[in-house]
């Protein structure tokens, strides 16, 4: 409110006096500093920093003022204007963050709680064993190929040096497809892939097939009629037992651990010669728990080493069964269960847990095995 | 195969102290699979010593038999009270005063950890027992108490090394192609390698027969068939004791092998074949008529086998015979009717060789495997057939009396395999530096003769070797008598190739998309039952009921390959519910079988000398039945759970779409969805699944009637799709769309339809009539009530706009979705809703 003019020219205005602007000033201050949150602070804002504010009013006596006084009166009041802007200015930015920690501290939920609302799923061991497997191969350079699950007796037996009175031919437990001379199996093995691909394509041939086998096995702890394999094949010149071995040397510890070697005792397979039974190394005591049985090894039975799989020199009737020249090529191969390599490599004791299907077996392997 | 340790050093003389777990890692090392080294009689602790039955006081006051027996058992060993003599009672009968029987004394420990005390039993004091073979831990022979033959010991002679006790024993399992280690002969003879000692070979002895009686000729026998049967030989013995009994020691290492003591005649055919690995056959000679001939059997022939098995026979079968007819299958069982029993006492010993895939053909046809057929079906010493016939001879005279009157025999001349091989092969092939000189002695070792000739080595394989045809046999002879393990690890260095094939990209794609999409995989079985395509309710002209039988299923409720791999999840499903599962979410992704045509004839069987020509692979190929790859997931429960943060959303066909859809994006092709009608889905609740215009599978919700068969949780959803031909469909490279960048113009539609319109046709139609300026279409809410009407229902669209090159005017956008609605109510008689 500006104080009515005692004269009628003015030299000077009770509002614009230096002790009334900075009494305003102090107001303001005042009325901020006691604003406890934003909505006050914009009540006070009104009252001392709006248009109908003293300083407000104060400034528009000015033009009434002698010219020789309105430059100090304006220069009074304008620092003033200044300095309570900057004090607003001040107080908004503490009371808005001190809203903001409000709000953030009133919007602050138990993390703790489970949303398991989208549950995932899992894929089987089997499934991701495989990959896992044939990415080591892919990275020495082989191909990964699949062949058909009922296979031609011819591609399962006769081709791999198992013709029709070979006594090892009885010794498999085969699933026979009627009729009696319908020449069709459940493959026994996934040899029979092998047999395909030396008659599709020239070697060189670097290839692995990971596959499900049948054989007439009743399902127990350590039996299922339906598992497993992978094989492997190389059909090279110059191909030595040398280079399977270290092949399987580097699978052993691509799949088990830097270091881990493997072993080949002299055996016998129709489609092989010279044939070998492969063993791992224990990827658990590395063989130092041999002979040991306190503490002793349980992955292999202290050993030191665990029965894996068979392989060998590939049988020189194989390579001309397929055409190939054994003059000129030679070829190593090699097989393992996969069913088995998971049971000692995550210590599943009983088959049964990899085939019945129950949920609770397979969620813990998740996405990667 | 069984070998008693100390049969094997008779022929190895492998240093004492070896024990049978050294010999087993040895051989174990030079190929033959020891399983087991074992110890006879294991459990059993002494005293045991030899008795002699005075007297037996038969107890009659009892139901059973009891008899009190006094023993005569040394004077050491004997009661205080009766010097030299015991009291036992003892239930068996077949024991009488004079027999010599094993005691275990008080203080013994027989298997089962039983301790033998003196105690009082039915009014007496039995001081020691009189043992049987079981109890000993010695066999199954449940025929009663041990009895020693005569003068086999002293009363009061420890019997534990009389019956072998504590002998160690390997178990081996032998390879098809180590028909030789089917004898104590072949595995002394690798033993004898692995050890460097000298080798006595127990084949090569014809040892000390009697000359023989001239004073009639010996029986007559004749190969009918050179090629099957190549040497026949049969002894003649006449006067023989058929009560001699067999001597202990010969029964102690039958029962080692794992094979029952019958008569001395019997024993002695299977003692030498054990022994040297050539199976024998003793005939009764007084019940042949006419010359032993080996023969093809006639049509319609009979023969009842030793195992009261009364079998046709066939001409592709060979028999051994007489003028009466078939009196034994060869290499494999011999007849009933000539059978050697207890009053024999005239003998016709067989000794033969057959050709192995006979001998097979004949086990396989009659389903009868014999452990002559097993050792003649993997080969046997073609020389041997003379030298055991007369070891075998020799032991029956030595321990059943009797005249030897000679041997008749045929035999078809022998030309012997020359194996050439180069020198070089055994270490390009084991990858590592060989001198001749040890290739040498190595094929020497394993018994071959070795002669150079030029540049190769002319190479003649031992008889008892006739798995040895080829070089690459040379070889791994010589490696593995080396030792594999001085092969050195080495890789290979192979050509760059391309990695993972897209369908196997795909493959781990589906399975991680449908695993983070909440399904679990589990793999079935593929064995199904007509049982389980009733369950769905597949009609009887569904593609599924193509079925591949199996002839041999392991149960013949399921003897056929699946066409769907729903009856696996299901069964899956079903097992997890009955574990205590309540939200399910599974998946497989795996191959199904549908037949093909039935073949009229046999399967064609190409020879495996030489490649097959293509059409005879093309013909291979056409017998094997269609196998598709598919892919299926089956739910039921939640599919999300309830929680803090709301109610649960059940499982549903929506589902079941959504998880194709899935399925399509990992793979990268499209999928069409209609509705449609196909078991086991709900009629109303069936999604038809296509890609471009084929079928390429179902989802939606189980048929109620389908649910309740299966005894699944109600609202079970599924899906299955062949994944093979979605993968086929697969673009391997992606065109990437043209992003534009003006700006964005949303309008919203809700349009009164017949409640039967799929909105798939009704947005198509709103897509249509929008135009090229419509950049997506998104159904966002479905309303049916009183304000649309009954048999109505209203679909709400939110459409987006954009041009590629300028901001839409408000008049275009109008336009196009006039336009837009203009084609829905022309199309579908669609009423806008206001
Ligand atoms: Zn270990």
């Amino acid at each position: 409110m500006s104080a009515p003019n005692k004269d009628f020219d003015p030299v000077a205005a009770e509002a614009l006096s230096e002790e009334s602007v900075a009494a305003a000033v102090v107001a303001a201050e005042e009325a901020f500093a006691s604003a406890n949150d934003l909505d006050e602070l914009k009540a006070a804002r009104l009252d001392h920093a709006g248009d109908r504010s003293p300083l407000a009013l104060a400034n528009r006596e000015i033009g009434a003022l002698p010219p020789s006084a309105k430059a100090e009166a304006g220069k009074r009041v304008g620092q003033a204007r200044q300095q309570v802007k900057q004090s607003l200015a001040a107080r908004q930015a503490i009371l808005e963050i001190a809203r903001d920690e409000r709000v953030l501290a009133e919007e602050s939920v138990d993390v703790t709680k489970p949303f398991d609302r989208d549950p995932i799923g899992g894929r089987h061991p089997l499934s991701t064993i495989q990959e896992r497997m044939a990415d080591i191969f892919v990275a020495m350079g082989y191909d990964v190929v699949d062949g058909p699950e009922v296979e031609s007796e011819w591609h399962n037996f006769d081709a791999l040096n198992l013709g029709p009175d070979h006594p090892a031919r009885s010794m498999q437990d085969t699933f026979f497809v009627e009729s009696a001379d319908s020449g069709m199996v459940l493959r026994t093995h996934t040899s029979p892939v092998q047999i395909r691909t030396m008659l599709r394509q020239p070697p060189p041939i670097y290839m692995i097939a990971p596959g499900r086998v049948f054989r007439a096995d009743e399902l127990d702890a350590t039996h299922t009629p339906v598992f497993s394999q992978i094989e492997g094949l190389a059909v090279d010149r110059g191909i030595t037992m040398a280079h399977l071995k270290g092949t399987l040397d580097h699978f052993a510890s691509a799949l088990f651990g830097e270091g881990i070697v493997t072993r080949l005792r002299p055996s016998y397979f129709p489609f092989t010669e010279p044939s070998a039974e492969l063993d791992l190394q224990c990827f658990v005591c590395r063989g130092e728990s041999i002979g040991r049985s306190d503490p002793s090894c349980r992955t292999c039975g202290s050993e030191g080493w665990i029965e894996w799989g068979g392989c060998g020199m590939v049988n020189p009737r194989v390579l001309a069964a397929c055409g190939i020249d054994s003059a000129e090529y030679r070829g190593f191969a090699f097989g393992m269960g996969l069913e088995r390599t998971l049971m000692f490599r995550h210590g599943i004791t009983d088959m049964r847990d990899m085939v019945e299907g129950d949920v609770r077996f397979t969620k813990p392997f998740g996405l990667e095995v | 195969m069984r070998i008693p340790v100390s049969w094997l050093r008779e022929f190895a003389p492998v240093p004492p102290e070896e024990s049978g777990r050294d010999i087993a890692d040895r051989l174990v090392r030079s190929g033959l699979e020891v399983e087991t080294v074992t110890s006879v009689g294991g459990a059993v602790a002494g005293p045991l010593v030899v008795g002699h039955v005075q007297s037996v006081e038969e107890l009659t006051e009892f139901k059973k038999p009891i008899r009190f027996c006094t023993v005569t058992v040394g004077a050491d060993h004997g009661h205080p009270d009766t010097p030299g003599e015991r009291g036992i009672i003892c239930g068996a009968t077949n024991f009488a005063p004079g027999d010599l029987v094993v005691i275990a004394l008080p203080g013994s420990v027989l298997p089962g950890d039983f301790t033998i005390a003196s105690r009082k039993t039915y009014g007496r004091i039995s001081d020691g027992m009189i043992c049987s073979e079981e109890e000993l831990g010695l066999g199954e022979d449940h025929d009663g108490i041990m009895v020693l033959p005569p003068g086999t010991a002293q009363p009061g002679d420890p019997a534990g090394p009389i019956l072998g006790l504590g002998e160690e024993v390997l178990d081996i399992a032998v390879t098809p192609d180590r028909g030789y280690a089917l004898s104590i002969r072949g595995v002394a003879r690798e033993a004898a390698t692995a050890y460097g000692v000298e080798f006595t070979d127990p084949g090569l002895e014809l040892g000390e027969l009697p000359i023989p009686d001239k004073s009639a000729a010996p029986h007559e026998c004749v190969s009918e068939d050179l090629t099957a049967c190549d040497l026949l030989t049969l002894r003649t013995i006449v006067g023989f004791d058929p009560s001699a009994p067999t001597p202990i020691w010969m029964r102690r290492r039958l029962t080692a092998c794992g094979m029952r003591s019958i008569g001395l005649a019997v024993d002695v055919t299977n003692y030498v074949m054990l022994e040297t690995g050539q199976p024998l056959h003793a005939f009764d000679l007084d019940r042949l008529q006419g010359a032993v001939r080996a023969r093809p059997a006639k049509s319609g022939e009979r023969l009842e086998t030793l195992d009261h098995v009364d079998r046709e026979l066939s001409p592709a079968d060979l028999v051994i015979a007489d003028d009466r007819g078939a009196i034994g299958l060869a290499g494999t069982m011999g007849g009933l009717t000539t059978e050697i029993d207890g009053s024999s006492t005239a003998i016709a010993l067989e000794a033969a060789h057959f050709e192995p895939r006979q001998v097979a053909r004949i086990s396989r046809r009659h389903k009868l495997s014999s452990e002559a057929s097993r050792r003649f079906e993997r080969g046997v010493d073609r020389s041997l057939p003379p030298y055991a016939s007369a070891r075998a001879a020799q032991l029956l005279i030595e321990f059943g009396g009797g005249q030897y009157r000679g041997m008749t025999a045929v035999e078809a001349p022998v030309d012997p395999i020359v194996i050439p091989l180069d020198p070089n092969l055994p270490g390009e092939v084991g990858g590592l530096a060989l001198d001749e000189v040890t290739i040498e002695t190595q094929l020497r070792e394993v018994g071959c003769e070795v002669e150079r000739a030029g540049a190769v080595l002319q190479v003649l394989p031992p008889t008892w070797r006739p798995d040895l045809t080829d070089p690459y046999d040379l070889v791994e002879e010589v490696l593995r008598l080396i030792g594999y393990d001085k092969i050195p690890s080495q890789l290979p260095s192979i050509p760059a190739q391309h990695g993972l094939s897209m369908g196997h990209r795909i493959r781990r794609r589906v399975g991680l998309s449908l695993a983070g999409g909440g399904y679990t995989e589990t793999p079935a079985y593929p064995f199904i039952g007509t049982d389980e395509l009733d369950g769905l309710g597949i009609p009887v002209d569904d593609a599924r009921r193509r079925l591949v039988r199996l002839a041999n299923p392991l149960s013949d409720k399921q003897p056929y390959l699946r066409t769907s791999l729903l009856p696996g999840l299901i069964a899956t499903a079903r097992r997890n519910v009955s574990r205590g599962a309540e939200d399910i979410a599974l998946f497989e992704q795996g191959v199904v079988f549908f037949a093909g045509e039935q073949r009229a004839d046999a399967a064609p069987r190409p020879d495996v000398a030489d490649r097959p020509s293509d059409s005879e692979l093309a013909d291979l190929d056409d017998l094997l039945p269609h196998q598709p790859r598919h892919v299926s997931v089956l739910l039921t429960g939640a599919k999300e759970p309830a929680g803090w943060w709301g109610a649960a959303r059940p499982a549903s066909w929506a589902d079941a779409v959504a998880a194709a859809r899935l399925v399509a994006t990992a793979v990268g092709v499209d999928l069409e969805v209609t509705s449609g009608v196909n078991a086991p889905f709900h009629p109303g609740r069936c999604a038809v699944l296509r890609n471009g215009d084929a079928v390429v599978g179902y989802a939606g919700e189980l048929h109620p009637k389908v649910v309740e068969r299966c005894d699944l949780p109600d609202r079970t959803a599924a899906m299955e799709l062949d994944l093979d031909v979605l993968i086929d469909q697969a673009q391997d490279i992606v065109p990437a769309p043209d992003i534009q960048t003006m700006p964005v113009a949303k309008e919203d539609i809700a349009l009164i339809v017949g409640e039967d319109t799929p909105a798939q046709d009704l947005a198509a139609a709103v897509a249509e009539g929008a135009g090229d300026l419509l950049e997506s279409i998104r159904l966002f809410d479905e309303y049916t009530g009183e304000q649309v009407g009954v048999g109505r229902k209203s679909l709400a669209f939110s459409l987006r706009f954009r041009a590629p090159d300028r901001t839409l005017t408000a008049e275009e956008v109008t336009e196009a979705r006039e336009a837009a609605v203009a084609k829905a109510v022309e199309r579908f008689g669609a009423v806008l809703r206001s």
